[in-house]
């Protein structure tokens, strides 16, 4: 390797730029949008991709990381079945089911035409929203009607085709309302994807949802997702993000709790094989008092899979009888396999709870005697104590048809694997 | 059915030699009991026999039905009929007991070639034999062993045994840590599944378990040898005279 002045850019953020010349004109939103995008864009060069010098992207090195970015318009414009029977598809270019009553759902595209949306991103250092704040094409701005309780799921389905897809979707839930949603990335096939997703979700006063991200990128994908939460009084989310496929991912996850009473879940799994690189990195804020939450991570390691947690809880100097509790465990099941746990607290009130604990683990042997000595092959051995390591985060949440189908995905996943 | 030939074994990691020119047959139908002393072997026996990969066999041969069994994993040696009733059944949390008893039952079915069982057929099943064992059904539904209480523990190994149907069953210590009640329970288990074309080695301390399971062979192991073979008066015997007399007349 040649030792000399790095290039003004990489040959991902060149790859990026000549995508960003090519499609600029035929982004929606007009002018005014355009502006948006060239400036959040340009914003994004002069910077460069973050690197591990940046602390938050400090276990991913996205800028030497990203090396394929694939070219062309990349998102299948049909639908595929939804991962929980019943449930209510928005895909772009296709819908499959009826949009259940209380909820109403505008394209993004609409949206900003109609100028009641702006592109932006968090801050200046907000790598993801600025890439899809740039590129965003497609999503959805939903709303769900104050007191609608709605039975029947949503799912937010993105198939690939391989090529480049940005979705940005705007979740309002009404005051009491109540609704789960289904956030589903998949590939059709083999051909390499650069996805983004972001997805601003607001939770009124008492409002109630569960939100499950169920990341099945192919295996030369990239995948940037950032959902982005202000929880209102009274207000319960559960999240659960499965990432069971993709070759570079980094999910990104911003609460804030807005509201006294406010609680709020996360519970994720990360099934890790091959040479990917998977990055789960949380800001919480428990920025009022009374509010509650726990995290329970479960990552899974094969092969030369490298994967990364960081959980940063803030509790700001009012936010006093905070609850907040974390944990990441990991089942190292490869020499090779590495994860990185990151737990982060800033606690500035005196009176709360909180704690965070990581361990990591390889499968006991004497489980494995005891299950193959009643005649299961240890390949089904390891993965009924695979599953069993993941099993507590799934069943969580409440909801046997939602448990069901994550199991389904799990499952999956391990017969691949193990 | 078994036959050990001069087996020497040693646990893997320390090369310390635990069994030391073992000779043991047992026949279909016969039940024989191992009795002796605390770090004779007895445990170990039941270890090898079951294919745990803590312990490497050095020299001589385990015969199955006719066939060496050394070169086989876990597993396929309990697919092939062996089945060990361990004297501290393992808690695995995360695994349901129905499942676990499901996977088992189906996965031996498929190497021997036979159709997996349907679910309501998988379910009359145990629910008759958790009934012969005065087993809650409730108790099912929790994780392997999680929260079993000693004489639970136990009764779920019967109660593996009695659906799996195994060719050879190895009991170890499967007397310890339970009451009477439990101890009358357990034996009247393994009682049922005598049968003509069954073998089982009975791993004990105590002459007590052999009053409900009556042994028709007792062989004493000491120091990895067995040092003495009878009928069911060598247990009688050891209750009164303790070990001493045999181990000194082996020595």
């Amino acid at each position: 390797m040649n030792i000399q002045t790095k290039p003004p850019l990489t040959a991902g953020e060149q790859a990026l730029s000549t995508h960003f010349d090519a499609v600029k004109q035929s982004l929606p939103g007009g002018d005014a949008a355009l502006s948006q995008r060239s400036a959040l864009f340009g914003a994004l060069l002069s910077r460069g991709l973050p690197t591990r010098r940046v602390e938050s992207w400090h276990y991913t090195d996205f800028r030497s990381l990203l090396r394929d970015v694939p070219q062309g318009a990349g998102l299948s414009q049909r639908a595929v079945e939804p991962l929980i029977a019943g449930a209510t598809v928005l895909a772009s270019g296709a819908q499959d089911g009826v949009v259940p009553a209380g909820v109403n759902v505008v394209d993004f595209q609409t949206r900003l035409s109609d100028g009641s949306l702006t592109l932006a991103a968090r801050g200046d250092d907000d790598a993801v929203g600025h890439l899809n704040a740039a590129f965003a094409e497609t999503g959805f701005a939903i709303t769900i009607a104050d007191g609608s309780k709605v039975e029947t799921p949503i799912e937010l389905q993105a198939v690939q085709d391989g090529g480049q897809a940005h979705l940005r979707h705007e979740v309002h839930v009404g005051a009491n309302a109540g609704v789960t949603l289904v956030e589903r990335h998949l590939n059709s096939g083999d051909a390499p994807a650069l996805v983004s997703a972001v997805t601003n979700l607001k939770l009124e006063r008492e409002a109630n949802v569960t939100w499950v991200i169920v990341q099945g990128q192919g295996h030369a994908d990239s995948h940037l997702g950032q959902i982005n939460v202000s929880l209102g009084e009274d207000a319960r989310l559960t999240l659960c993000i499965i990432n069971a496929g993709g070759k570079l991912i980094r999910q990104e996850v911003h609460v804030v709790t807005a509201g006294e009473g406010a609680d709020f879940k996360l519970r994720g799994v990360n099934l890790l094989g091959g040479d990917s690189h998977t990055d789960v990195t949380m800001t919480l804020g428990h920025d009022v008092p009374n509010t509650t939450s726990t995290e329970i991570i479960r990552n899974v390691v094969f092969d030369r899979a490298r994967g990364v947690f960081q959980g940063q809880i803030r509790v700001a100097p009012q936010a006093q009888k905070t609850d907040a509790r974390m944990a990441s465990n990991t089942l190292l099941l490869s020499d090779d396999g590495e994860f990185s746990t990151k737990p982060e607290l800033e606690i500035f009130a005196d009176d709360v709870q909180c704690a965070h604990g990581a361990t990591v683990a390889d499968i006991a042997p004497v489980h494995l005697f005891y299950l193959m000595s009643r005649g299961i092959p240890e390949a089904v051995a390891r993965r009924l104590l695979v599953q069993a390591f993941i099993n507590e985060v799934v069943e969580d949440l409440d909801d046997e048809t939602l448990t069901d189908a994550l199991h389904g995905v799990i499952e999956t996943w391990l017969e691949k694997h193990v | 059915m078994l036959e050990i030939r001069n087996l020497h074994a040693r646990i893997a990691d320390t090369e310390t030699e635990i069994i030391r020119g073992l000779n043991l047959t047992v026949k279909a139908g016969e039940v024989a009991a191992i009795m002796g002393p605390n770090g004779s072997g007895k445990s170990t026996l039941s270890y090898i026999l079951a294919g745990r990969e803590d312990y490497e066999v050095t020299e001589g041969d385990i015969l199955f039905n006719g066939e060496s069994i050394l070169e086989m994993d876990v597993a396929e040696r309990a697919a092939s009929g062996i089945f060990l009733a361990f004297q501290y059944p393992v808690e695995i949390p995360g695994v349901a007991t129905m499942q676990f008893l499901k996977v088992a039952l189906n996965e031996q079915r498929k190497a021997r070639g036979e159709d997996e069982l349907s679910t309501p057929d998988f379910l009359r099943l145990v629910k008759s034999a958790s009934a012969d064992l005065q087993i809650d059904t409730a108790m099912l539904k929790r994780p392997v062993n999680v929260g079993f209480s000693g004489g639970e523990k136990k009764r779920a190994e019967i109660l593996q045994m009695a659906l799996l149907q195994p060719k050879l069953c190895v009991l170890d210590e499967t007397d310890s840590g339970l009451d009477i009640d439990a101890l009358k329970i357990v034996a009247d288990g393994v009682n049922a599944l005598r049968s003509p074309d069954r073998a089982m080695v009975v791993i004990t301390h105590y002459q007590r378990l052999l009053e409900h399971i009556v042994p028709d062979t007792v062989h004493v192991l000491y120091k990895g040898q067995v040092v003495k073979s009878g009928g069911k008066d060598i247990a009688l015997e050891l209750e009164e005279n303790g070990y001493a007399d045999i181990i000194g007349a082996a020595a």
